[in-house]
Parts: C-alpha cells; structure tokens; sequence
C-alpha cells in the first residue's frame, strides 16, 4: 500500500470502497487478537456480558428441559395411563406447569440476553468509531500520504460492521451451540449410548462434507472479490472520466472491456454462491438421514430391548437429533465470518497502533498587548498581536516573544523517506511582512517546504527558527494556528457555504464570513447560489466550479486572521483579473505579515520582496524579481519562456 | 419497479423458475419425513414389526437424498440466477450509462453513479437470491406442515393456526416499526461514512487549522446519534426471537397436553403427537423465515429504486431520426443562443449569444471565473442543448447530426481531463483506434508532448496510471491534446488545455496548429492573454454574454475588462527587456 514514489501530494477525493479489501486473510495471531477484542469489550461491558452468558446458559437449559419432558411425557403418563386406562390427569397437569414455568424463564432469559446484546455490541461500535476516529486525526499527515484512502475508508464501513456482527451473532451464537451441545450430549448419552455413537457418526460426515464445500466457495469467495475489485476499479474509472469518454465517443470500446470483466465477476460469482448455497440443503438433508437412521436403529432396539430403550427415550432421542444438528451447523457457518471479522480486527487494531503525532512541544502562542514601557502581556481576547509564552523548566520562568514572523531555515536536509533525501541544505530568511515566493518545476520541493514549516513532517537534518525559537519547541497546535494554509486541493466540507468559511473561524459571526467572503471576491458568486450563504455544498463543493472554490478557501484562511500565511497554488484556477483583486485584499491584511507563496503564474509573485528558485530539492537562485531578472538565470528563463517549466 | 427489474433477468429466466421449483420440491421431500416417522413408531414400533421399520427407513432415505439432490440443484440454481441478474443489471447499467448526456451525468454525479453500480446491484444479487430461494419455500413449506397437521389432527392443527395468525401480527407490526428507524439508521449511517470520508481526504485542511478537536466532537455527536437510533431499531427486532420462543414453547405445551388427553382416548397415536411437533417448528421457523425475507426486501428496496432511477433516466441528448453524417466545413453559427443548465434557474448561463466564425480561423476565448467559457463551447459538439436559438455547424444545426459525427468532427480538450490506465499509444489511440504509431508520434509532435515522451524509459509505451498519476499537470494537458488531435477534427476545442503548460511550450502548439492544421477551426480559452493574442479575433466574455470581439490591437483599445486582464499579467512590462509574451514569435 506504501507509494512507490517519494513525493505523495494530497490525492483528490477519496474512492468508493472496492469491495471486501483482503479476503481471504492469513490471520497472524488469531488468538492475540481475540483476547485484545474481548479485552476491548470486557473492559467497557464486562458485567453486560457476563450477564449475556449467564442469559444464555439458562435458556439453552431450560429448552433442553423441555425436550427431556418428552420421555416424561410419554414413558411416565401417557403410556401408563394407556395401559391402566386411568383418567386421572393431575399428574399430567402438575408436569406440564413445571415445564411451562421452565419454558417462561427462558423466554425471559431471551429476552434479557437481545435487549443487553443491542447496548453492548452498538455500545462497543460506538466506543470502536470514536476511538478510531480519535486517533485517526491525531496521525501525521505521512499515514494519509502513505496509505490509500480507500484502505482507511473500508476500516470504517467494512471492518468495524463485520465486528459488529461477531460481537452481537458469532459469539452469542458460538456459546450458544457450544453450551446446547454439551448439555444434548450430556443428555443423549443419558438416554441411549448405542444411538449417541451414532449421532456421532453423523455428524463426522457431515462436518466433512461442510468444510470441503467451505472450501470450495471461500476460493471462489475470493475470485469473486478479486474479479469484483476489477470490476469496480473499471466502473470508477470509467465513471469518473465519463466526459471524455463521450468527448471521443468511446462508449463501444468501453462498453465491450465492461462486459468482459463483467462475466468473469459472474463466473466466480455464481461459483461462490453455488457451493455455499449448496452448504445449507446438504447440512439439512445429511441432518435428515440421520435423523432416519436413529428411527431406524432406535425402533429395532426399541423392539427388541436391547439397551432397555423405551418408547419415550427414542421420541426424546429424536429431537435431540435434530437440536444437535442445528448447533454444529451454526458453529460451521460462524467460523467463516469470525475469521473475516478477525481480519477486520486486525486491521482496525493496525489502525489504532500506528503511532501518533508526537508533540513535545511546550512554547504556546497567546493574545497578547505591548504597553508603553515595549512589555509584552497576555491577554484573552484577540488584539491583532501575538506572543510565544516561553516556559523555562530550570529558572522556573516565563518569557513572552512577540511573534513577528521571522521564520528561518538553516541547513535543512529533508526526505519523505529517510534514504532519499529531497531537499538539501535549504537556508532561508523571511523578515517579518516579507512575501516570499517558491517557484521551480513539479517535484522540485516547493510543498515541502511548506510542509515543514507548519510541521506536518518533521526535518530529518537543520534546523528552523520561528521568532528565534526552535520549532520542535512550539506545540503543533499553536503553531499551526499561527501559521494560515490556502492549499492546492480546496477540500470543502458537506456543509453550508457559510460554514464551510467559519471553519478557519468557528466563532466567527455573519458579518465576519461575509468580510471574509468580499476579501476573497467570493461574495458575488455566493450570493448568485441558490440559497446565497446557506447553500449546501456536496461532495467537496461539486457544484462550483474550481476557482470558485480556491475562492472559498481564501476566504476560509483570511477569516482565521493567521499571523502569517501559506499560498500553495492557492489562485491557480482564478482568472488573473479576480486574482488581482483578491491580491489587493490579501496584501492588505497581510501587511506586517509574513507570507509564503507557490505560484505556477509567475505574475502572481512579481512583487515578492524574495523569490527562491528551486531545482531538484536545492535553492539555486534568490532574490527579489528584478534581482533575479538582472542576473539573467534560470529565473529569467522561466519568465521570459524558454524553458519548459512542467 | 418490478417490472423494470423484472426485465433484467433475461436469459437467466430458466434458472429463475428452476430455483423455485426445486425447493419446492424440497419442502416436499421434508415434509414426508416427519409423516413417514409416525408410521415407524406407530406401525413399527409399537407394533415390533421390524420390517415395516427397515422399508420405511430405506423410503425415508431415498426421499432424503431426493430432497439432497433437489435442494442442491436449488442452490445451483440460484447463484446461477442471481448472479446472472446481477451481470445483466450492471451491463444494462453501463450501457444506459454510456447513452447519457452531459447533464444526465452532472445529474447523477459521477460519484453516486459509481455506488448504484456497485453496492447497489450488490444488495439486489443478494434480495433476488432470497426471493427466489426463501419467497417460495417459505410459505409452502408453511402451508405443507400446516396441511399435514391438519391431516393428522384437525383440533390440534387449529391451534397452529391460532398460533400463525397472532404471530404473523405481532411479526408484522415489528417489521413495521423497525423499518422506519432502520430507514433513519441508514441515512445517518451514510453520513457518518461521508464524514469520515471528508476528513480522510482533507486531513490536511484539519491539521493546518488545528481543527482535531472540532472534528471529533462533531463525529461524536453523529456517533451518539446513530448509536440512539440503531438501538432503538435492534430493540424493536430483538423481540422477535422471545417472542417466536414464547409461541414455540406455547404450541408444544398445548399440543402435550392436548395431545395426551386424545392419546388417552384412542383419538391420537403417539407417533402422530410425535409428527405434530415436529410441524410445530417447521411451521414457526418459517414464518420467522419470511419476516426476515420481508425485512430484507424492504432494506433492499431503497437500492432497487436508485437502480431503477438509472435505468429509467432518459437521455436528453439523442440522435435525430434521419441524421446528417457529414460535417462539410468548420464554420460556426451562433444564432441568438441562451442556455441553462437547469429550466428552473433564473439567469440564464448565456444569453442572447451572436457570433458568427469561419472555418479555419483561430478564436481565443477570455473571461473571469465562471464568465460560462466552457458552457459556450460545450454547446459546439453538443455536449449540451441550447435552451432557446440556434447553434449552427457548417452551416446546419448540430442538432441534425448524428451525434457521434459531430463529435468525431468537434474535437474538445477539457478542462477536466482525464487519463486511462493504459500505455501513452492506448491513450492516444482513444482518438483514432487505428491510428498507427507514426501517426500517434506525429500527432504528439503538433503537441508538443513528443519532447517529454522520448525522454520517458519506455517511451510510447509507457504505461499511464489511473488518472494520469504520474505524469506532471503540463505533460497530461499536452497528452490530452494529441489525443484530440488525432481524431483530424475539422473544429479543435481548447478549454483552457495549456494552462499549466510553460509559455514558450504554449506558443510553440499554437504556431504549430497554425502551421500544419490551418483549415481547422480552432477555439482556444485560456486564463493568459499570451496564449489568445495572436488569434484571428478574441472573444471577451463576461456573466454569459459577449462583452468584446476583435483583435489584441482592437481590444486593446475598446475593450476595458481585456485591458485589465492583459494589465494584471504584464504589470510593468515596459520597464523590461522580456516579458510575458515573448515567446510567442519564434
């Protein structure tokens, strides 16, 4: 799952899910995994559980019970009474409320046992989402540049609903038939040991039969995944690049591959479902034979009283026949789908082990105010200036920073792999208020620049000052508070376009968004949507067109009022009219700030106070645009055209 | 509903009928047993005629493996029928799909398009498999086990009957209910997914506003809200097994103790009570058996009708009844066009547009953000309709060719492109499938994407991951474009193609079209004055309408918003030795 390549930028909007991702698994140590689910689920509803098996273990005895009373039943009152022709059924009546009062307590015991399964299998779904969800947004940025975002989809609507069916069938199930089957056969050998062996017997074929035809389906089981994978991989593929198939009329050809995949999908498909279908008439019929041969062989010894095997014996014998084959079949069908929740847990726990983003940081930025003597003072509410508060462990002091912007590189060495290093020996300066630029070709490390900066990676080699302070001393959070992102990909959120931009603001009041929205020139097209400021944006605002939503972004970074900000390609989309508008907008409230900017428009950044040229992870050539024009390198050829720059 | 799915089965009619009737004939099989068991105790048993057992047994036996048989051929059967239903559905799918328009697409929305074709027809495989195995058995193995009680006994059947009638109500009216929280469960269910989805994807966004804390409260209240209502739907289902235990238990005491009081009075034989209760499950199992069927169909429902919104969308771009097949030139007409995109919205996209182009000549397109660029060329290959006037193509409107003509001849490179998995040539050849290799390498040259291509290690054949993952933003525009070009189109479409192509790159595809293919209409949008200067006339749109029409030098002159883009992007030209442009004359 691991990318190939060194440099991962942000993929678009994640996919579908593509069916069941790895069927068919080698579990690695099933057992450890099962103590670390149980031990999840005992630690939250141990009791509840308990109760649960307690539930279970009276209502399996209180139906075996009521099998037994069929010997009762028939040796003890019915065929007496044929033979002495007595009507006195008071016997009868007491033995038929004692069976009844039995029955009842099962019933409630069912009933206690669903009503406390359902708290504690959607209780332990909903501790699992939120634990996994928690520290899936605690991870570095790396695990989501590392992994297919359909693989952490799928832990979220494949593995966790597969576990939900362990917890609350499997389990129950398996105690269940585990229990039942102890007790029948504790029973059946109490009442003939000649037709237990040959239950037995039954069974053995029976067990056989099922686990060579669960073999044959669970391979196809996963050709079926496999082929259906494919098939998917195609239609989104396909669908999502439906325009340009109609663009080049090339529904025919699409049409013929479809069709294709499509029947071998069908192949593996009917073959997996043949052999599983199979499974359940064979498991009843070989049920049936034996319950047959028990008549047969129970009716001749009954007949010739060979083990003293009574009429009522036999009938009691019987359906415990068929309640013994019930429980062996189900346990048979469960293994399959533990196994596959197994796997689900494994993937789940991988999740929930992979290390955090660590933070040792302990600088914080605060609101602060600067009186007349040039102190600096916390304070609570927003006053446009911010301090580091720098706590110092061995004098037990407090020093407040004012934050101005100051951001420096010195020899920094970086790879997103530690053997391969793509940036070298970066040295940078950026004075307070500067605008400073990044240009150079795709892969040339201009986002990772930025990438360090706010920390979501960590440099491998150097060191970078913020206001003179190490950065691995400031707590991420603050950090990247203090540092605003307009990014590549916009990535809005389902919500109303008014929200969407008091993300950077989650206080932000009506007025706020809409000065926002008239800094980003977004307010316009806003107030055109159906619903102006309470439209409903889907699907990473499909409706709008990209530079509509670079527009949003904008807006969504300046609302935030960062102390210093991070254009990454942030008006690629946006007319170069607009641009300029949103560029007064933003310079003036960045005055004073420190701004990063990576511009494929060379025209965007012409009037940065420092411009880096990088090639290959390396500065090759800075200064101001005149500077650079002057000196007639590789920026001049970039601007001037002559050079391919893609 | 029905009937549209219905019609999806098509050849795997045979099975479909098949599969009932084998089970049927497996209820059959099953339900002889326990009548065949009463003989054995009563005639055999009872009576110590050892014979009598054995020749019932070998019958009991035979029936047994004749219902074996049955039943296999009914899962045979039904996995061939089902999955055949599935094939069929996403082949009608997918060829409905190729048939829709543009905005049947933007309708849909190419995400939503994906799930209907795959998790829905998925949970369709699975209902029909259901029906056709559970929706027959079911109920006549109900009525068969009810029929044999009430052969044996007619007075202890009747409390079957009794026992069928309060449990299918009390059955019912738990599905009932359950559904409508089940429905709600669903809703949040997907909700929860796409808000886990959203910060899957946009992790970064989260992180840079330092936004964890504020996500995970959010995803914690969706949680609780989807663990009140999943509990309150799994509450409502959970009565079912008590209460199926409780009717279970009811009928077998009852019968007991009936049964022994007839016994007694010579009315009942022991075998028989024996046969009674063992109906007694068969008919309660499957009563149970049916309200499951009942749930998943209801659960299935919503899927079958997503599907069917698919399969009964009507493509709004078809081909006339006696289409033209020739494009004779490359002029365009527009003549008085407005458009919308939905008939419903207010202002209209474009409007009132009069434009008249020869064949041949080079139109560039400027405009700010959302100024409806691309709608006004959409609307030349008939990607979309015009709502009201008349868009005309070599002199007929493009409403009179033949679809796939005028797309072969009106070749468009959009904004959104897309590549395919596949190698460079696979690529190219969406233009041309029989294009040969020169002509690919020829068509790349034009494009300029030849420089980059040789360099590539397997050259052509380089092999393009899904959506062109690795290769640069300016390679894949450059790729894109020779891919249109190898369709020899007599109109050649540029929706802003070179935007992240360099300027000496852009100027030298430009000189190129120029050179080698002059007679081809060409009409080219771009963000930067330097890629439209030099055409023959440049089109200045604004909030859907023409704002200015003419040469640079004209425009220069007239025109207030092109001055002002061409302004922002050469600020301070004058004061240089090289500016933007100069690439442009080589």
């Amino acid at each position: 799952m691991a990318e190939k390549n060194n440099y991962s930028p942000p993929r678009g909007p994640g996919r579908p899910r593509r069916g069941m991702v790895g069927v068919g698994p080698k579990l690695e140590n099933p057992g450890m995994l099962i103590k670390r689910l149980l031990g999840y689920v005992m630690k939250r509803y141990g009791l509840q559980y308990g109760i649960v098996i307690l539930c279970i273990i009276v209502s399996v005895l209180c139906n075996v019970q009521g099998t037994m009373f069929m010997r009762t039943l028939i040796d003890q009152y019915i065929t007496p009474m044929l033979m002495d022709h007595s009507h006195d059924f008071s016997g009868l009546n007491h033995a038929i409320l004692r069976v009844a009062s039995f029955y009842a307590l099962g019933v409630c015991a069912s009933f206690l046992q669903q009503q406390i399964m359902i708290v504690v299998t959607q209780g332990t779904m909903k501790s699992l989402r939120k634990d996994v969800f928690n520290h899936m947004e605690s991870l570095p940025i790396k695990y989501f540049d590392t992994h297919a975002h359909g693989d952490i989809m799928s832990v979220y609507t494949n593995d966790i609903d597969t576990l939900r069916q362990m917890i609350s069938q499997s389990i129950p199930q398996f105690i269940n038939s585990g229990i039942t089957i102890i007790s029948v056969v504790a029973c059946m050998i109490v009442l003939s040991i000649p037709l237990t062996l040959v239950t037995f017997a039954m069974v053995a074929v029976m067990l056989f039969c099922s686990r060579k035809l669960a073999g044959f389906s669970g391979g196809y089981f996963m050709k079926q995944q496999q082929d259906l994978g494919k098939e998917n991989g195609f239609i989104e593929e396909m669908l999502s690049g439906q325009k340009v198939v109609k663009v080049f009329n090339h529904e025919e050809e699409n049409i013929q591959r479809f069709n294709e995949l499509n029947e071998s999908l069908y192949e593996s498909s009917n073959n997996a479902h043949k052999f599983a279908n199979i499974m359940m008439p064979v498991n009843a019929q070989l049920g049936n034979i034996s319950y047959v041969i028990v008549a047969i062989v129970g009716g001749i010894l009954a007949i010739t009283g060979f083990s003293g095997l009574t009429l009522g014996e036999l009938a009691s014998f019987l359906t415990f026949n068929k309640s013994f084959n019930m429980p062996i079949n189900q346990i048979s069908m469960q293994i399959n789908s533990i196994v596959m929740a197994l796997a689900g847990a494994g993937r789940i726990f991988e999740l929930m082990d992979e290390k955090p983003e660590t933070d040792e940081g302990y600088v914080m930025l605060v609101n602060a105010r600067i009186d007349e003597n040039g102190e600096i003072h916390e304070c609570q509410e927003r006053t446009g200036t911010w301090a580091w508060k720098h706590y110092h462990k061995d004098s037990d002091t407090t020093t407040y920073v004012k934050q101005e912007g100051n951001i420096e590189f010195l020899g920094v060495d970086f790879g997103y792999d530690s053997r391969k290093i793509v940036l070298h020996d970066i040295k940078m300066y950026a004075k307070p208020g500067q605008k400073i630029a990044f240009v150079g070709s795709t892969g040339a490390g201009k986002t990772t620049i930025t990438n360090l900066i706010n920390r979501f990676y960590d440099i491998q080699d150097g060191k970078i000052r913020y206001d003179g302070i190490n950065i691995n001393k400031i707590k991420k959070a603050d950090l990247r508070r203090s540092l605003g992102m307009v990014l590549q990909d916009t990535h809005l959120f389902t919500a109303t376009v008014k929200e969407n931009i008091r993300y950077g603001k989650l206080d932000a009041t009506d007025e706020e968004v809409y000065a926002a929205a008239r800094l980003a020139n977004a307010d316009e097209f806003i107030r055109r949507l159906p619903q102006g400021y309470d439209t409903v944006l889907r699907g990473d605002g499909a409706n709008l067109s990209q530079g509509q939503r670079q527009l949003l972004s904008i807006a969504r970074a300046a609302i935030a009022d960062p102390p210093a900000l991070i254009l990454d390609e942030a008006t690629s989309s946006i007319d170069t009219r607009t641009e300029k508008i949103i560029q007064e907008g933003m310079d003036k409230l960045m005055e004073g700030r420190t701004t990063f900017v990576i511009a494929h428009r060379l025209s965007t950044i012409r009037n940065s106070e420092c411009i880096m040229v990088l090639e290959q992870g390396r500065i090759i050539e800075r200064g101001s645009h005149e500077e650079l024009m002057e000196k007639k390198g590789r920026y001049y050829q970039l601007y001037t055209g002559n050079l391919v720059l893609s | 509903m029905i009937k549209i799915l219905s019609a999806q089965v098509g050849e795997y009619k045979k099975a479909s009928f098949a599969t009932p009737v084998f089970m049927i004939l497996e209820v059959i099989m099953e339900m002889l047993i326990p009548l065949m068991m009463a003989s054995i105790i009563d005639d055999g048993v009872e009576k110590g005629d050892i014979n009598h057992i054995i020749m019932i047994g070998i019958v009991m036996v035979i029936a047994a493996a004749f219902g074996l048989f049955c039943g296999i051929m009914g899962g045979v059967f039904g996995a061939k029928a089902s999955a055949g239903f599935a094939k069929n559905l996403r082949k009608t799918m997918f060829e409905k799909i190729q048939t829709f328009s543009f905005s049947n697409i933007d309708r849909f929305s190419s995400a939503s398009l994906i799930t209907r074709m795959t998790t829905d027809v998925t949970n369709l495989q699975n209902a029909y498999q259901m029906i056709l195995r559970m929706c027959f058995r079911a109920p006549l193995s109900l009525i068969c086990a009810m029929a044999m009680s009430f052969y044996v006994n007619v007075r202890l059947a009747s409390v079957y009957l009794v026992a069928v009638v309060i449990l299918g109500c009390i059955l019912v009216f738990i599905v009932m209910n359950a559904m409508k929280y089940f429905t709600q469960m669903f809703r949040k269910y997907d909700d929860l997914n796409s808000s886990v989805q959203e910060n899957v994807t946009a992790i970064r966004v989260v992180k840079a506003f330092v936004r964890e804390e504020h996500e995970k409260n959010l995803f914690e209240r969706a949680c609780d809200g989807l663990y009140r209502i999943a509990c309150k739907a799994e509450r409502i289902v959970a009565i079912n097994a008590p209460v199926m235990m409780m009717a279970i238990y009811s009928c077998i005491l009852l019968i007991s103790w009936l049964g022994a009081k007839m016994i007694i009075q010579n009315t009942l034989t022991t075998g028989e009570l024996m046969m009674l209760l063992t109906y007694c499950m068969n008919i309660l199992m499957n009563l149970m058996m049916l309200s499951l069927v009942f749930v998943m169909l209801s659960m299935s429902q919503a899927s079958g009708e997503r599907i069917c919104e698919v399969l009964t969308e009507e493509p709004d771009i078809v081909n006339p009844e006696n289409p033209v097949y020739e494009v004779t030139d490359g002029g365009i007409i527009f003549d008085h066009v407005t458009f919308r995109y939905n008939e419903n919205s207010e202002k209209p996209v474009l409007n009132d547009i009069n434009l008249v182009i020869q064949p041949g000549e080079t139109i560039g397109i400027i405009g700010g953000t959302g100024s409806s660029k691309s709608s006004l060329v959409n609307l030349v290959s008939r990607l979309y309709d015009v709502t009201e006037g008349s868009l005309k193509v070599g002199g007929r409107d493009v409403r009179e060719y033949d679809i796939e003509t005028i797309r072969n001849e009106v070749s468009v490179v959009l904004q959104k492109n897309v590549l395919f998995s596949g190698t460079i040539l696979d690529n190219l050849r969406w233009g041309d499938k029989d294009a040969t290799e020169e002509e690919c390498i020829r068509a790349c040259k034009l494009a300029c994407a030849d420089e980059f291509i040789e360099k590539l290690p397997d050259g052509y054949h380089t092999y393009i991951e899904q959506g062109g993952s690795n290769v640069s933003g300016g390679q894949k525009q450059r790729l894109c474009i020779a891919r249109a070009l190898l369709k020899h189109p007599k109109i050649l479409i540029l929706d802003d193609s070179t935007s992240a192509v360099d300027t000496a790159t852009d100027a030298r595809i430009r000189k190129a079209f120029r050179d080698e293919i002059p007679e081809t209409t060409k009409l080219i949008i771009a963000q930067r004055i330097s890629s439209v200067q030099d055409s023959d006339r440049i089109l200045v749109l604004e909030n859907g309408e023409i704002n200015g029409l003419g040469t640079h030098e004209e425009l220069m002159k007239e025109n207030e918003i092109y001055r002002d883009v061409y302004r922002s992007q050469n600020r301070d030209i004058s004061s240089e030795k090289g500016g933007m442009n100069d690439g442009r004359e080589e």
